[in-house]
């Protein structure tokens, strides 16, 4: 089982790891992939936790999860892309504004 | 259909069905929207009668509706709320007569009519409530009901007064909310009942108990303007006339006495409430207001504002009624909350006639004004004499009660603080009587309005006329059988055990 | 005639419906706004059919395609879903008449099927019986609420809209690794499974950390509401109505299911911490609330401080406690979609929706005003209003259970609503002076902000009918809670 493990402790490190460049960088592209890579933690963590005794057949339900999970994250790319373009063509910058909007 | 059971929802809905028609009329149609304020008045009043009569003759009048699982809005017809719902409906019907005068042709009359009625039936309800909940229900509807009339004029003034009210309103049924509930996991239900419902259903929760009647209390000493929470009551000064008279004499300011008595007739028992030792305190509360509006009136030179804190010292009369604990004194607390309203009302018209006719605002510039004004500065010397407590006037009664109470209760230091109170307000009322009848008048007024022969327009002068009579009536025929005073004694019997 | 009232699924029938009118609205974008009114009928009546379905026969469990738990999808409507069904279709019929006012041609185009898309999102969301089946829901709500939001098209509307796609994100894959470790532990995704299944165990304890975080994010706890203002304030009046009444709902929805169904053994400290939380969200969103100069923005932190009541349930965790805080929401619902509508006509008239300058607009359109004023009284908490009630069971539960500084909580928020709310209100009543102009705003948007208003206000004094529809199934588990 230790590999199933280490597949999973790779998914919970992107998921950190993600989570970390999406607080600190502010270009909204690199937001967009930080969440596409914690996604995929996430995928990770469910295809390994997804295994069953050594020989037998994986446990198809969270295979089933993920890719929904894909499918899901496939189309929020694409709105948060198309997103990003729209923000970079009002504010001249694909960035989060700092100033809220008083 | 069984009209025992919806009669007193009717009598709430006939004001809030006309005032909600009103808000919809558009402003040139006086007509249609005198009639309806009158209609609405007059069939206030008929429906009132028959509960009067009804209640003489043992019907059981409530409308119980449920509320939340185990509470119930409660509106019903005994004796404390047959006698604050006539003078309540009363006085509306007076009041819409003399607001229809004053308002002549000023602007936003379908809005100030609207929520005038919203206020009267608000009032109603908190008169007709049968339990805790449906009085704190419609007591705070008339918070919501009243400042969009304090605030009618739209100036900064009245802007400062209303928020004025609000603070101090909106915090009162905060505490009053929290006493409620509070009572309510304590005892589990809320309902009035004669000699009240604590000392069987909370038993052994005595300091619990004390903490929520000095919760409930100081919500309610919010609208009926007990020292320290009084300070509204002289800035909503800035309201038309006709809204003082309503908010002095028959809503807001009665409502918070009527309030306490409640909370210590109903809810707590007098005997219970004075076992607690929470009387005491109250009824010192009310002695210093008493004394601490009528020194605050001796210094105001604004009539209305003179009025305002004669109205926080009167109300305190009522106060210090119920707090003693003695039937007598409860008579004369009870029977003030009548007469007090009536005398205050008049005074309130009068002032209101002095300042549309004769632009006069001030007491000094009051001077000579008996000779352009006889009958209303009549009616004003009438109400002042009443509360001075001149016989054979109202306010002479209620406070031959109180005196007496007092000693029956063994309190005698409340004699003084009577006797303080109506040298203090001879001291307020006498120079304005007396600059009024005897003084020279001055070359002009401040801003005169002529009205051709009369002194002033009918639908200004009839009204005080009526209540200063109503004065007069009170006084001598008070032992007459339907008198306040009659009733005040019938509910006394009701409320102290046998 | 009872017979096929039984018979029709009327739960799968509230997802379906606003689906085919999404497509319908998109395939023939000249007919989008009378397709989406009807759509909206249809859901309401749906709505209907299924209270009346639990009501007689009790909590519904509908498997799709037959199949069944633990592999297949069921639909479950206890009392709880119903209700959050029912409101939301009155709010949402309310939304749609709006709607049909406020958009131009152009705009309505894209904003029917988005709206129906998330309207079925909401339905399918309420009605799901297992873990993983509500992360796409939650997924499929997010992405249709930033489309919306981006509708108006400006640089604040679109950054507010970026963010909250983010935030959105953010939040649904948290929740989805705490699906993963539960799944791992137990092995099934049904909540009623789950719930017989569970015992605490390390793993259980991280997926529980994982999942309220990200739902507590959605649902702009304090402080996890950054990204709320600024989405709210600046969508069109419609959208910011159905955010702030619906959309924050189905997060804290789905917390509450997980929280009394899946979690309730594990969970007793953590319920201080989200009641300490909701009592921050209640006084910093009051008194930024305050501190406001447009009217949007005040609605929205309002927003953020009445959401923070509903956490104070978790600390007292009673029957009566939970039945005020879901009296809230509904209320909340009501009145807060009564309120940005209303501030959507001042806007539409007026151009501007500062507060200093409203007396000029506000005066002229009385209907909204007094809308504003009625879900006012609402949100203060004041009699007669379903937000008394709320409040009033709240207080019950506060003390019964002797846990004090809720009650100080419950009654300072109320004071604070009350200063902003009569903020506003103020401008009514001042010697502006008014010029004659034709008025521009048409009479539906005004009599639906109006009507929601008068709801909110009406249920509080219907309270023991929502009451008891909510016991069905005893999704608090009955008395033994309380």
């Amino acid at each position: 089982m230790s590999h199933v493990f280490l597949y999973a402790l790779v998914g919970t490190g992107l998921f950190t790891l993600g989570l970390y460049a999406l607080i600190v960088h502010t270009h909204l592209l690199r937001k967009i992939l930080a969440i596409n890579v914690m996604g995929s933690g996430v995928f990770l963590v469910l295809v390994a936790l997804a295994a069953r005794a050594r020989g037998a057949a994986p446990d198809p339900v969270p295979h089933a999860m993920v890719i929904t999970g894909i499918v899901v994250a496939v189309s929020a790319t694409a709105l948060a892309l198309a997103l990003m373009v729209r923000v970079r063509a009002e504010t001249g910058r694909a960035e989060l504004s700092e100033e809220r909007p008083e | 259909m069984n009209w025992d059971g919806w009669l007193p929802l009717l009598i709430v809905l006939s004001s809030l069905s006309v005032g909600l028609v009103i808000f919809f009329l558009p402003e040139e149609r006086v007509a249609t929207r005198t009639t309806l304020n009158l209609t609405g008045a007059v069939l206030k009043l008929v429906l009132v009668g028959v509960i009067i009569w009804g209640v003489v003759h043992r019907h059981h009048y409530e409308t119980r509706l449920p509320l939340l699982p185990g509470l119930d809005l409660v509106l019903r017809a005994d004796a404390e709320s047959v006698l604050f719902v006539t003078l309540s409906s009363g006085l509306w019907l007076v009041t819409t007569v003399y607001a229809i005068g004053y308002l002549e042709g000023s602007p936003h009359r379908s809005r100030f009519f609207g929520f005038f009625s919203l206020c009267v039936a608000a009032t109603v309800g908190v008169a007709l409530a049968g339990n805790l909940i449906t009085f704190l229900l419609f007591y705070e509807l008339l918070t919501l009901a009243t400042y969009p009339l304090i605030v009618h004029r739209g100036t900064d003034a009245a802007h400062q007064a209303g928020r004025a009210y609000l603070t101090y309103t909106i915090a009162g049924g905060a505490l009053l909310l929290v006493g409620t509930v509070w009572l309510y996991g304590i005892a589990g239900s809320l309902e009035f009942s004669y000699r009240g419902f604590v000392a069987e259903l909370a038993d052994g929760h005595r300091a619990a108990l004390i903490a929520i009647f000095a919760l409930l209390i100081a919500g309610l000493a919010v609208k009926a303007a007990l020292v320290p929470f009084h300070s509204w009551l002289p800035q909503a000064m800035v309201a038309p006339a006709p809204v003082s008279a309503l908010l002095h004499a028959v809503a807001v300011v009665k409502a918070g006495a009527f309030g306490i008595v409640r909370v210590v007739y109903d809810v707590y028992g007098i005997e219970f409430a004075a076992g607690l030792g929470v009387t005491l305190p109250l009824a010192t509360v009310a002695a210093v207001t008493i004394i601490y509006g009528s020194m605050r009136a001796l210094f105001q030179d604004d009539l209305k504002r003179r009025l305002a804190f004669s109205t926080v010292s009167q109300v305190s009369y009522i106060v210090l009624g119920i707090a003693l604990t003695g039937p007598i004194a409860t008579i004369g607390g009870l029977v003030h909350l009548v007469h007090q309203g009536v005398m205050k009302i008049t005074l309130f018209f009068c002032a209101g006639n002095l300042a549309e006719t004769l632009g006069i605002h001030k007491v000094s510039e009051m001077n000579g004004v008996g000779r352009r004004m006889p009958w209303t500065m009549a009616a004003f010397t009438i109400g002042a004499f009443g509360m001075i407590g001149a016989p054979p006037l109202a306010g002479f009664i209620s406070k031959w009660y109180l005196g007496l109470g007092a000693l029956d209760a063994g309190q005698g230091w409340v004699i003084f603080i009577l006797a303080g109170s109506s040298l203090l307000n001879a001291g307020y009322f006498l120079p304005i009587l007396y600059a009024a009848w005897f003084k020279a008048p001055p070359d002009t007024w401040p801003a005169e309005r002529s009205f051709g022969r009369r002194e002033t327009a009918w639908a200004l002068l009839a009204p005080p006329v009526v209540t200063a009579l109503l004065t007069l009536a009170l006084g001598l025929l008070a032992s007459a059988p339907f008198s306040p005073l009659q009733w005040a004694r019938s509910i006394t019997t009701l409320e102290y055990a046998p | 005639m009872a017979l096929t009232m039984a018979a029709i699924p009327w739960g799968v029938m509230a997802i379906l419906l606003p689906l085919a009118g999404a497509m319908a609205c998109f395939l023939s974008p000249r007919r989008a706004s009378p397709l989406g009114l009807i759509t909206a009928l249809g859901v309401v009546a749906c709505a209907a059919g299924l209270g009346w379905q639990v009501a007689e026969q009790g909590a519904q469990r509908y498997a799709i395609g037959g199949w069944g738990a633990p592999l297949g999808i069921d639909l479950y409507a206890d009392g709880l879903s119903l209700l959050m069904l029912m409101v939301t279709a009155v709010v949402g019929l309310g939304i749609s008449v709006y709607s049909s006012g406020y958009f131009n041609r152009e705009k309505a185009v894209n904003f029917w099927p988005l709206w129906m898309f998330l309207w079925s999102a909401l339905n399918a969301l309420f009605l799901s019986a297992d873990i993983f089946n509500l992360y796409v829901t939650l997924e499929l709500l997010g992405l249709a609420a930033v489309a919306l939001v981006a509708l108006a098209g400006g640089a604040d509307a679109l950054t507010g809209a970026m963010r909250y796609l983010l935030v959105s994100l953010l939040g649904s894959l948290a929740y989805l690794l705490g699906v993963a470790l539960l799944y791992h532990s137990f092995g099934c995704l049904d909540i009623a499974l789950l719930a017989e299944r569970m015992e605490p165990s390390p793993a259980v304890m991280a997926a529980m950390g994982l999942m309220s975080a990200g739902l507590l994010l959605k649902t702009a706890l304090f402080p996890l509401h950054f990204w709320l203002p600024p989405a709210h304030a600046s969508a069109p009046a419609p959208v910011s109505a159905l955010l702030s009444a619906l959309v924050v709902k189905a997060s804290f929805y789905i917390l509450l299911r997980l929280w009394l169904d899946v979690f309730p053994v594990t969970a007793a400290g953590l319920g201080q911490l989200l009641g300490l939380l909701g009592a921050a969200a209640v006084l910093w969103g009051g008194l930024q609330a305050l501190r406001q100069t447009r009217l949007k923005m005040l609605i929205a932190y309002s927003t953020v401080a009445q959401l923070g009541y509903l956490f104070l349930a978790f600390p007292l965790g009673s029957n009566v406690a939970w039945q005020g805080a879901l009296y809230l929401l509904l209320s909340h619902a009501l009145a807060k979609a009564a309120m940005f509508m209303a501030a959507g006509n001042i806007l539409c008239f007026g151009g501007h929706d500062r507060i200093a300058d409203l007396d000029r607009v506000a005066q002229r359109l009385p209907l909204s005003l007094a809308a504003f004023g009625l879900a006012g009284v609402s949100i203060m908490g004041l009699p007669p209003s379903g937000g008394f009630i709320a409040k009033w069971l709240l207080l019950e539960a506060a003390m019964r259970s002797g846990q004090w500084w809720w009650v100080i909580i419950l009654i300072l928020g109320g004071l604070l609503a009350a200063a902003y709310v009569f903020k506003v209100i103020g401008y009514a009543f001042t010697q502006a002076v008014m010029t004659h102009e034709a008025r521009a705003v048409p009479a539906t948007m005004e009599w639906a902000a109006l009507v929601l208003a008068l709801v909110a206000i009406l249920l509080g004094l219907v309270a023991p009918w929502p009451l008891a529809l909510m016991e069905i199934g005893l999704p608090f588990g009955g008395e033994a809670a309380g």
